[in-house]
């Protein structure tokens, strides 16, 4: 990973409180362009919180937040519209719009932003999503009541995929899935990002992921990322709970796995 | 901003060669795609070495337009072709919306699933019917698994909630009977007829029927929309597996609420029907309250109380049952839930309706006129 690449995403004296309850207190955290950032940390930390407040879902009390050198708070609203064309979210139950089909779901934002595709193409486009997304060619009709629960992650990828985005938000992809359907995801992301060149911000518990997927991983905790680096370079780290987190036997078996067998970079 | 894309055609000789130029990506293609569509000369290459940016729908574009003419694309970037191998690797027989059935298999096949949903819906009302018996019997006899809390709850948002809704409606449509019998009945000099009217009709049938509509109408709804979403959110399995049965803790409370609440509901709609009529009669037809109230008594038989008190709990049991039936019917989506709850509400008020009309032809014939 080129550490001089330009910045994806900036976020500069973050600070999200709910009541009484300080959810983020000053964060900074960079993400550089074409990489996969994977976000840690405990639980009540306050991941999801800070995907929801860099793509606009909550508004922080304080700081600021640039995607690709614009700002994402007090911006006018034009050019955030235009902003959201520019990624793509994957929530973490998928999301999907419960009464269209798959390739409805996938049609929606080309629709939205796109009205002038012809019905043609538009299915065209849904069916090649489709199977880009690693979902079987007869998933298009289908509703999502119908799929198991990760065919839902991968049509709330392909939906996220469907504007050709630069930036690719993942709420934990991995999480509820079998470990075979669970590696065949993070393979999935890996290529994706690497062929249509996604920035890809990850937040995920898998530690088998973060070693497979992940060019850099972040760690929050005590309201801040504590730490940013590579999976090696945080291992250096002494904070307790980056210690705790990949030095625990989880994070032990992680690691001597993707020692084993060493993971293809491409 | 980079150019938007676009494309000219250089003609070499016998050979046509297309030239893109621009951003292939989503944002830049504008009309191109029809464009690209209306071209039906001969091309032999596509040059691509113009193009600023592509993704993955210009790559598509590119790669269905090659097909469709057997072109050649030169000048293609590193990422250009990574794009176009990867849509064409995943060019396969996808299909994106079920199969459209001809219009007359459609017509047969929806009239075929309407009467097998008809019939469905009842054999599992009484199903639904049965389960509900047998739970009841179970309550009788182990009472203390009666969840009492449960039931006062319930008991406040099916009555006391509506006291309100229902006092407003009941007292205006009091009045409303009160005024247009009163200019029907003056045309026979019988005005002071008015108060028979009010009387008895409130107490026989409208102010039980009208209870049943509201609710029907706000607690039937809430029924279905409640349990349709514990449906929904595995709420109702995970009570099963623990061994809780729905209907002694989800259907049992409602029921038992609507069943009690009604009759309460219903005395006290026909007493604010008969006030608001009261005051009508006070202020225009100069008929003194007293005077009213003792021509209530003259005229209202004990059994017209009956009638209306013995029609509630039975419309209660059918509002409670419809309501949870349906609820218990949501699968699938939230769109579901809305649905399940009209077909609540609009059951309800048809099945007091019809079993109204039982009851009037009943009661006549045991001879309570």
């Amino acid at each position: 990973m080129d550490l001089n690449n330009p910045i994806a995403i900036r976020i500069r004296g973050i600070t999200n409180a709910f009541g009484d309850q300080v959810v983020h207190q000053e964060l900074d955290l960079d993400v550089r362009n074409g990489e996969i950032l994977g976000v840690v940390g405990g639980s009540g930390t306050g991941k999801s919180v800070l995907m929801r407040t860099i793509i606009g879902l909550q508004q922080p009390s304080a700081g600021e937040i640039e995607i690709f050198g614009d700002p994402m708070i007090g911006g006018d609203p034009e050019q955030q519209l235009d902003l959201r064309r520019r990624w793509g979210v994957m929530f973490q139950g998928g999301a999907l719009f419960s009464t269209l089909t798959v390739a409805e779901n996938i049609q929606v934002p080309l629709r939205e932003f796109y009205p002038q595709l012809g019905q043609t193409l538009l299915d065209e486009i849904a069916a090649y999503k489709v199977i880009m997304a690693g979902l079987p060619a007869n998933a298009g009709p289908k509703y999502p009541s119908e799929l198991s629960g990760g065919m839902k992650k991968r049509a709330g990828l392909a939906r996220a995929l469907a504007l050709d985005p630069q930036l690719l938000f993942l709420d934990e992809p991995t999480a509820g899935l079998d470990p075979i359907a669970a590696a065949a995801f993070d393979t999935l992301t890996r290529n994706l990002s690497r062929t249509l060149g996604l920035t890809v911000f990850l937040i995920t518990h898998d530690l088998d992921t973060l070693h497979a997927v992940c060019d850099r991983v972040a760690v929050l905790a005590d309201h801040k990322v504590v730490a940013v680096g590579t999976i090696s370079e945080l291992l250096a780290s002494d904070h307790p709970w980056i210690q705790a987190y990949f030095n625990g036997p989880r994070g032990r078996a992680a690691s001597a796995a993707v020692a084993s067998q060493p993971v293809r970079k491409a | 901003m980079t150019d938007m894309a676009d494309f000219i055609i250089e003609q070499t000789g016998p050979e046509a060669q297309l030239r893109f130029t621009g951003r292939l990506t989503l944002s830049g293609l504008g009309v191109l795609p029809d464009r690209l569509d209306a071209l039906h000369a001969p091309v032999h290459e596509v040059n691509l070495s113009g193009v600023e940016r592509m993704d993955t729908v210009g790559a598509w574009i590119i790669q269905r337009f090659v097909e469709r003419t057997g072109a050649k694309v030169v000048g293609a970037s590193e990422d250009a072709v990574r794009l176009m191998s990867l849509v064409h690797a995943t060019e396969r027989d996808v299909r994106v919306r079920p199969e459209p059935a001809p219009a007359v298999v459609r017509v047969v096949s929806e009239i075929g699933e309407a009467t097998l949903l008809a019939w469905q819906t009842l054999l599992g009302l009484i199903a639904f019917f049965g389960s509900v018996l047998i739970a009841t019997w179970d309550l009788i006899r182990s009472p203390r698994r009666i969840r009492i809390d449960a039931v006062v709850h319930r008991f406040e948002l099916v009555g006391v909630k509506a006291l309100g809704i229902i006092g407003l409606m009941s007292f205006l449509i009091g009045i409303v009977i009160a005024q247009q019998g009163a200019v029907q009945l003056e045309q026979f000099g019988a005005e002071v007829l008015t108060v028979n009217l009010i009387g008895r009709i409130t107490t026989r049938e409208l102010g039980v029927l009208m209870t049943a509509i509201m609710v029907a109408g706000r607690s039937g709804s809430a029924f279905a929309a409640q349990i349709g979403t514990m449906k929904l959110t595995e709420e109702i399995d995970a009570m099963r597996t623990i061994g809780v049965s729905p209907i002694e803790a989800l259907v049992l409370p409602r029921m038992l609420a609507a069943i009690i609440m009604m009759p309460l509901l219903g005395f006290y709609a026909t007493l604010i029907s008969i006030i608001g009529g009261g005051i009508f009669c006070w202020v225009s037809l100069e008929i003194p309250p007293i005077t009213f109230v003792q021509r209530l008594q003259e005229v209202i038989p004990i059994t017209d109380l009956w009638v209306g008190l013995l029609k509630a709990p039975v419309f209660g049991a059918i509002i409670a049952m419809t309501g949870c039936f349906q609820g218990m019917q949501v699968s699938g989506n939230a769109e579901e839930v809305g649905l399940k709850t009209t077909a609540a509400v609009v059951q309800a008020i048809f099945l007091v309706i019809v079993l109204d009309a039982f009851f009037a032809v009943f009661f006549t014939q045991i001879g309570w006129i």
